[in-house]
């Protein structure tokens, strides 16, 4: 009987390999895919485990984190808090043991939770030592004041939008949204508590829509303060050469191709007006004439050079405004006013601004100064890059000065700032919305500010959207312009 | 003349076995081994956990030291030949399952279950019925073949045993599989008794029919077919293995059976068509059960699919486990050499973790590692055994022993194999690791049973008797 003993023994023992082999499938070849797949719990346990690094702003940290209690068992051990949460949750996006995050929260994850590559070594460190993880830091380019200036201004006006540059850096100053939502609220694992806030938050129960990063992520038709665009694209293409001379400028314009006729405002005097006249009163029929005369290739051109047409990541994904690609004469004139398609985030505006109060040339916009290790040592700083130059030295000193007049003794007189040594140039929108103007429009404001140095420290653009206010009430210079003046005044103040 | 040849023969015929050393301090020494790593790994998870030596450290080290103490005591009396590292091996096996139950007792997330209970000192309890058993086995059962008489009613015995979680009020449908019973407030296993019981009747059986079945065949294609009359008792175990799956939705006790039976039935006759027989017929059985068996079926499914079972589950839908998922994440998340005793999630299995799925925690904890260990020390086991049956000298020993060791051996390979995604999940526990009195218990009684056949084999020849013939040489002087 010992020969068929000796193969079962050969048959136990490829039992015992088979499961050896499979064991080191599933233990080492498998391991890693299996230990970070985020569906695994273990994940956003390790996530949760130590408190997370902080999201800084000038210098302070705008986040924390608290040990989480409750009388469930929780196996996630910190949770996230936020300081003046809803003010800066268009600027951190949310943390949440429940709903995951977003934003710069997601973004940074690495860092602030200290399991970037670039922490390998001190990670590996502290577990010699036996430290636990910890988090690194998030600084960023943000100015508390710009930012308390701009979500203090919105809440008078309920729903809108504030972006705000530092022109010569692109570094953002200010990236405001109202309404807006405390991610404090959610940012733990209790159904009762956490759930509950969460569910309010959502669109389809909550109409207004809080979570919308509107600085970002909306776009809205920007009006007229698209015409600084097109002033841009006529200087940039040679349609018109200096602020003074006179356009020929028909009053009615009927639009080319068509027997429809495009109107102004108001009577104003549009007939020949100088391109600084028609700034200032806001002439669609000017700049939709410019618009045309430009072409619809040159017109984008300009509009792209601006960064339409491309999202920006600031980090944080910012939507692509639009400039229509395909149109006809007609929709070219009316892109050129801010209407037909044509559609912008307000950090696509700032930029427009920042533009041409850089002297032409436009920065790219970004928000994370600085990564920091635990330790505080730098893993990572952003150095101002230039994006692109939308027009030339010459042409962007040319629009200042006539923004400059539009803030003088135009429609943008609200952002005047007292002070000596500080210029101010602006553009007021009203974007027309609905059938035949039935809803009410978006009050749009962009504007920079200059010092007699001649540095330009802030470029913001605000936008309004308030549908209990009196239609005729609506207008960039009432509504958006105040805004921006405190937070344009906040900047200038946080300098000295 | 011839008488004194004989005597020579016999001399040189039990010259191997004079001086076979006992190797009693052998196991003595691996026995310390067996305790002081438990006790260790105890002190460990306290310290893991609690930051803090566990306060019942000393007790638990003397308990599992009293315990081995016992064991070996009894071994040395009772079976001073036996094979030194089946006690030490079952011992720490022991040792260590209990230290990761009471790991699994200290989990937050296991104790928030409604249905929680402190599993370790139950399963302490458990343990020291065990070698209870143990040394029952040894003291009471002098030779092995005793249990020779008992053929008949063991094969009543074991399907008494079979049949009883069929009994309406006495068994218990836990998540679909019917294999306990309920007495008194106790849940027992009986299939881990049926499983020693059967291999009895089956030694006993397969050594009286032996030749028959192996001689007494006709040659087809290549292959031996066995006749008709001879192929009666494998039908009925193959009936009864299938009954076993269909009633009791438990393809592991019914894969272990079977798979016993023809590893018996393969070294009783020495003829390979058996275990193509065997092979062929449980792959109908099972194919064909599981063409109709929804609980079979969605065992499959999980182990074809586990992730899309976890999100079904996740979603909510009745009859799907996370289980087998949550497994293969704790595998994986312990990688090469593990988290460390208590530094894991593998509570996150939730049901069963201290019992099926305790595999799982090893792997978190003590890795890849730790696992091969752990298998590696089972596959030990296994051999002993099977050495103990080459080495037996009686053919009922032989069989005996080798179809507790196939068996043994096939139960760890359908439960590690299950856990760790390989093989369909059955619902078996890990010999002696995992949470559960009847596994415990009836794995010490498997191991005595091995140590008292390793004993009879491994002892020496008695001195040959005095021939009366060979006086009689001597006295008469040339």
């Amino acid at each position: 009987m010992n020969k068929p003993l000796r193969r079962i023994a050969i048959f136990c023992g490829l039992l015992v390999l088979a499961l050896l082999i499979r064991d080191n499938w599933i233990q080492y070849v498998q391991a890693d895919s299996l230990k970070d797949d985020t569906k695994n719990r273990r994940v956003a346990i390790a996530r949760y485990a130590t408190p997370r690094g902080d999201i800084i702003v000038d210098g302070e940290p705008i986040t924390g984190s608290t040990k989480t209690n409750g009388d469930d068992f929780n196996d996630f051990e910190y949770k996230r808090t936020y300081k003046d949460g809803a003010m800066w949750a268009p600027v951190t996006g949310y943390a949440s043991q429940a709903f995951g995050a977003t934003q710069l929260e997601s973004i940074e994850d690495g860092i602030l939770t200290g399991n970037d590559d670039r922490l390998f070594f001190r990670r590996t460190l502290d577990m010699i030592t036996g430290k636990k993880q910890e988090g690194g830091n998030v600084v960023t380019t943000l100015s508390a004041a710009a930012q308390k200036a701009a979500y203090k201004g919105l809440l008078k006006q309920g729903k809108g939008a504030v972006a705000a540059i530092d022109p010569e850096t692109g570094a953002i100053l200010a990236l405001a949204s109202t309404p807006s939502y405390d991610p404090s609220t959610f940012a733990g694992n209790s159904t009762k508590v956490d759930g509950e806030a969460w569910t309010k938050l959502q669109k389809k129960n909550n109409p207004d829509d809080p979570m919308q990063n509107r600085a970002l992520r909306e776009i809205y038709p920007p009006g007229s303060t698209f015409k600084v665009v097109t002033a841009a694209a006529a200087l940039e293409h040679g349609v018109v050469d200096s602020a003074d001379e006179k356009t020929d400028s028909p009053l009615p314009y009927t639009l080319p191709d068509t027997t429809t006729e495009l109107k102004n405002e108001g009577n104003i005097p549009c007939k020949n007006a100088t391109l600084r006249e028609a700034l200032r009163v806001s002439c669609n029929t000017v700049f939709g004439k410019l618009g045309v005369d430009v072409g619809k290739e040159d017109m984008l051109e300009t509009a792209k050079k601006f960064g339409f047409n491309e999202e920006q990541f600031v980090p944080i994904r910012s939507s692509a405004s639009i400039f229509p690609e395909k149109m006809d004469r007609p929709q070219t004139a009316l892109s050129s006013i801010g209407q037909f398609e044509t559609a912008t985030t307000p950090l696509q505006m700032a930029m427009v601004a920042s533009a041409v109060a850089n002297d032409g040339t436009l920065m790219k916009p970004y928000m994370v100064d600085k990564l920091q290790a635990p330790s505080l040592d730098v893993i990572e700083q952003t150095d101002p890059e230039k994006m692109s130059e939308p027009l030339s030295e010459k042409n962007a000193q040319i629009l200042q000065s006539i923004m400059e007049t539009v803030v003088e003794k135009g429609t943008g007189t609200n952002a005047q700032i007292n002070e000596s040594g500080v210029t101010v140039g602006g553009k007021t929108g009203t974007a027309q919305r609905g059938v035949d103007n039935s809803e009410n429009p978006y009050a749009w404001f962009i504007s920079y500010a200059k010092l007699d140095d001649g540095s330009s420290p802030v470029a913001v653009a605000v936008v309004v959207e308030d549908e209990s206010a009196n239609r005729d009430d609506i207008s960039g210079g009432g509504l958006a312009a105040p805004i921006a003046r405190d937070v344009m005044k906040a900047v200038i103040d946080s300098k000295k | 003349m011839s008488s004194t040849s004989n005597t020579s023969t016999h001399h040189t015929s039990t010259i191997g076995s004079i001086g076979t050393p006992s190797r009693r301090n052998t196991e003595l020494a691996l026995l310390v081994f067996a305790v002081v790593i438990p006790v260790f790994a105890y002190a460990n998870v306290g310290l893991a956990i609690n930051d803090s030596v566990p306060p019942g450290l000393l007790s638990y080290g003397l308990g599992l030291g009293l315990l081995a103490g016992v064991g070996h005591i009894v071994v040395r009396k009772f079976a001073p030949y036996a094979d030194p590292l089946l006690l030490p091996l079952a011992t720490l096996l022991n040792g260590i399952g209990l230290v990761v139950i009471w790991r699994l007792d200290q989990s937050k997330r296991l104790q928030a279950a409604s249905t929680f209970v402190e599993a370790a000192p139950r399963q302490l309890l458990y343990s020291a019925l065990g070698v209870a058993l143990f040394v029952i086995v040894l003291v009471f059962l002098k030779d092995h073949r005793v249990l020779q008489r008992y053929t008949y009613i063991s094969m009543v015995g074991a399907l008494i045993l079979l049949l009883l979680p069929l009994v309406p009020g006495l068994g218990l449908n836990v998540f679909g599989a019917r294999i306990w019973i309920s007495i008194a407030g106790f849940t027992i296993q009986p299939g881990e008794f049926a499983k020693i019981v059967l291999a009895i009747f089956f030694a006993g059986y397969l050594m009286v029919k032996r030749d028959a079945l192996a001689l007494a065949s006709r040659r087809f294609m290549g292959i031996y077919l066995p006749r008709g009359r001879d192929l009666g008792p494998i039908i009925v175990v193959w009936i009864i293995s299938i009954l076993i799956l269909v009633f009791e939705t438990d393809l592991g006790t019914s894969l272990l059976f079977f798979g016993m039976f023809v590893i018996m039935l393969y070294v009783a006759t020495e003829r390979t068509s058996w275990i193509v027989f065997g092979m062929l017929m449980s792959a109908a059985g099972a194919v064909g059960v599981a063409s109709f068996e929804s609980h079979v079926q969605q065992r499959v499914q999980a182990w074809l699919d586990p992730m899309r079972e976890y999100e079904l589950s996740q979603q909510g839908v009745i009859g799907h486990t996370e289980q087998s998922m949550q497994a293969l994440w704790a595998f994986g998340s312990g990688g090469t050499l593990g988290t460390g005793l208590g530094q894991g999630n593998s509570d996150l299995i939730g049901f069963a973790a201290n019992s099926d799925f305790i595999l799982a925690t090893f792997g978190e904890e003590l890795g890849l590692a730790g696992v091969m260990a752990i298998l590696l020390m089972y596959g030990l086991i296994v051999e002993r055994g099977v050495r103990t049956a080459l080495a037996a000298r009686d053919p009922f020993g032989k069989l005996l022993a080798i179809g507790l060791s196939g068996a043994f051996a096939l139960q760890v390979f359908v439960v590690a194999g299950g856990v760790m995604g390989l093989i369909p999940l059955t619902g078996m526990t890990m010999p002696f690791l995992a949470y559960g009195g009847s596994s415990v218990i009836a794995n010490w009684a498997l191991i005595g049973i091995l140590i008292r056949i390793s004993d009879t084999a491994r002892r020496p020849a008695p001195a040959p008797a005095p021939n009366p013939d060979a006086e009689m040489t001597q006295v008469v002087r040339p």
